[in-house]
């Protein structure tokens, strides 16, 4: 066990070998502690680790760290998350070592949605340093046990490393090199965008295992189950690097009336037993926005329960 | 060059309303290049100052002058006369341009009639567009001739984010992405490698994040 580079859960069931399964929560809109308890207790016990959102889309929301040490009060592991819109490095660091302190062992790095998408488009965005940057930092601060200025930290945050990958953003050539560029950083793990278009991630998947990636780094594909014809064509349209194939619209639309949800989760159930056959992916992401109630039967139906008590 | 755009009308005439004797004042370099705040820009603003004088029918006399670079000792000798007529000097000239004016003249009221947009070029006719964020420490050499700094909405020396689709920026259709086009003309160059290192966290001290810059040229400072 000492060979762990955190001790999280997450990185635990990885190492086993075990096929992951995460869930993710966005904090409240606001100081609602009882909300968020409420909404993470529907994940308690279906999955690995909980993704914490980092004022997602650029809308305010209870800070990702605040929430980060709640779940961690309640006996839920979370993967908090960071962006670097919204802190230069003397507060990233900061966070890092705050989040370690509280008990936090999993943080996804990314660089974070533009403002221009959120409920505060008039703001200053920061980007002092990027998501590849900031992997390496963590890193550094993990491994190395030094600041980004190389003074000396007093105990490093030992913390297991995700970060994320789109494989359907452009060009789409080199994403799979930014992969490689993101592991070289110093991802342990990575969780994709969500995924509709199987065809393409399998071409993805398939370079990233030619390259030898999946050796070096687990791999999480990314799901997200559509809950109405509505949702799909928003993130068709709508949401940055988002591939949303007209064949799945046309599938949710010619479910039968009521059972559009039921066809979308259909969807996702069947991603999931590709994804643990598919070579390379280590596990699955489900990213149920504001349907953490629905992860439990999904979990079920699934077959990843119970989780691997490691 | 410095690229800017002249404040709407109603802003300027909310900034000079109250005064008697309003110079509007071009600078004959950057910015009227942009047609936006030479002495040509001067002498058509003053005239719809003038008229919207007339509407509102309040007195105010309003002239209009310029130089050649507000940025300069050396040009500002010629408008003595329009400036010390004026009680308040509206600037059409970038922001340095404005503040070296009403450094020239500190017991005028020196007003701001054009807003400094960005350091650019004329793409084409009529369409201006940013190149350089002035970050103080160029790294052209690494990113094609292509800069993220300026060029990419997030500033990311690793890109293309996950936003990047198509070509163009998640923030908005007409933006293009410059990672896009970075990664495209390296490898139709066949240097790829040349992306695939990390480029470390920047230094941004030699940018404003450093505070307020300045430079000497010992054999030309006293």
């Amino acid at each position: 066990m000492n060979d762990l580079k955190s001790g999280s859960n997450l990185e635990k069931v990885l190492k086993a070998g075990h096929f992951a399964f995460t869930g993710e929560c966005g904090p409240p809109k606001g100081a609602n502690v009882e909300h968020l308890k409420e909404k993470v207790s529907h994940l308690k016990g279906m999955v690995d680790a909980v993704n914490i959102t980092d004022n997602q889309t650029a809308v305010v929301r209870m800070s990702s760290w605040a929430a980060s040490t709640i779940l961690v009060q309640e006996g839920i592991e979370p993967n908090f998350q960071m962006v670097c819109r919204d802190r230069n490095r003397l507060a990233i660091q900061s966070d890092i070592l705050g989040v370690y302190a509280m008990g936090v062992r999993n943080m996804l790095c990314l660089s974070g949605d533009h403002q221009s998408f959120g409920n505060h488009p008039q703001g200053k965005n920061v980007f002092d340093i990027d998501s590849m940057q900031l992997i390496a930092l963590v890193k550094k601060m993990r491994d190395e046990g030094k600041f980004l200025n190389d003074e000396e930290i007093d105990v490093p945050p030992k913390l297991f490393i995700g970060a994320a990958a789109n494989p359907f953003a452009d060009p789409f050539e080199f994403r799979v090199h930014r992969l490689a560029m993101k592991i070289a950083a110093g991802a342990d793990f990575i969780q994709t965008q969500c995924i509709y278009n199987m065809e393409k991630f399998r071409d993805f998947m398939k370079m990233a295992v030619d390259m030898g990636l999946h050796e070096k780094c687990y791999i999480l594909a990314g799901i997200t189950p559509m809950k109405s014809v509505g949702m799909a064509r928003y993130m068709s349209k709508s949401v940055p690097g988002m591939d949303v194939p007209d064949s799945i619209i046309e599938r949710l639309r010619g479910a039968e009336k009521g059972k559009v949800a039921e066809e979308g989760i259909k969807f996702a159930l069947e991603q999931i037993e590709e994804f643990k056959e598919m070579e390379g992916v280590a596990g699955v992401h489900l990213m149920a926005i504001e349907w953490e109630h629905r992860v439990p039967e999904i979990a079920k139906r699934a077959n990843v329960l119970p989780r691997p008590e490691v | 060059m410095i690229v800017g755009k002249q404040k709407p009308l109603e802003e300027i005439w909310e900034m000079i309303k109250g005064h008697q004797k309003v110079l509007v004042f071009g600078c004959n370099t950057c910015v009227a290049v942009c047609h936006e705040g030479g002495n040509k820009e001067a002498e058509i603003l003053a005239s719809l100052l003038r008229m919207k004088a007339k509407q509102e029918n309040i007195d105010i006399e309003i002239r209009d002058g310029g130089i050649e670079r507000q940025c300069e000792h050396e040009f500002f000798d010629s408008a003595t006369d329009q400036v010390e007529w004026a009680d308040a000097v509206l600037s059409i000239a970038c922001g340095a341009g404005i503040q070296f004016t009403s450094e020239k003249w500190p017991e005028k009221i020196t007003l701001p009639g054009l807003n400094t947009t960005f350091i650019g070029v004329v793409e084409q006719p009529g369409l201006f567009t940013e190149r350089c964020a002035m970050c103080g420490d160029c790294i052209l050499h690494l990113t094609g001739g292509l800069c993220p700094v300026a060029r990419c909405s997030k500033s990311l020396l690793n890109g293309p984010c996950g936003g990047s689709a198509g070509g163009m920026c998640e923030i908005s259709k007409d933006v293009e992405c410059i990672w896009d086009q970075i990664v495209r003309k390296k490898m139709e160059q066949g240097h790829l490698d040349d992306l695939l290192k990390m480029k470390p966290a920047k230094d941004w001290t030699t940018s404003r994040n450093g505070g307020p810059r300045k430079q000497v040229r010992e054999d030309l400072h006293e």
